[in-house]
């Protein structure tokens, strides 16, 4: 039960996956592709986690993490930028 | 692992597929950016907060591991959503963002 549930979740997030993708290249504003980035990282959590069940391994896991803490500091920092122009003043 | 169990992971498993794709539809669909704001920050991160927490409960149940990573990326990621939905609309607020025609007021006047 939990294969057919893990494989339906899977298509469920490349769809999302793909859907992000179209608003990044759509835009129209920088803070949209931005949100869109944010959103991708997510989903990127998301799919390793389902990958780690799939394989059955926790081998994964640390780089799901990572890219937790960094996808934020990145859509932090992009933030900053857009709205004062500089990272570090 | 118990029937039970099963169904409770693969229910979570869905719940979270299907909180993920609403709010990358809201991404997509919506027409301003101050409200395709709301898709990500909200369905997106419960979605993924549901799936982690189904990937705890199958690694919990298989007797494969025991530590507490997931919830740590569950709590990170409650955490951090809603600090950096705030910084993105307070850059849109300073670029001034165009807003659709039925918003009454500016959101940068207040």
């Amino acid at each position: 039960m939990i294969a057919i549930a893990l494989n339906i979740t899977i298509a469920l997030i490349a769809l999302a996956v793909v859907l992000n993708v179209y608003r990044l290249v759509r835009g129209p504003d920088a803070p949209d592709r931005v949100l869109a980035l944010d959103t991708l990282y997510i989903n990127a959590i998301a799919l390793i986690l389902l990958l780690d069940i799939q394989l059955g391994t926790r081998l994964y896991l640390e780089a799901a993490l990572l890219i937790a803490v960094m996808g934020f500091i990145g859509t932090v920092t992009l933030a900053k930028y857009l709205k004062r122009g500089s990272v570090i003043e | 692992m118990a029937l039970v169990a099963e169904l409770g992971i693969s229910i979570l498993l869905i719940i979270g597929g299907v909180f993920a794709l609403v709010g990358a539809v809201g991404l997509a669909r919506l027409p301003d950016f101050y409200t395709r704001l709301h898709g990500p920050t909200k369905a997106t991160t419960v979605g993924v907060g549901s799936i982690a927490l189904a990937s705890f409960l199958y690694f919990y149940g298989t007797n494969t591991s025991y530590d507490l990573l997931e919830l740590l990326i569950m709590i990170f990621l409650f955490l951090t959503a809603p600090i950096s939905a705030n910084f993105l609309a307070k850059a849109a607020m300073h670029l001034k963002v165009k807003t659709t025609d039925n918003t009454r007021g500016q959101p940068w006047d207040q």
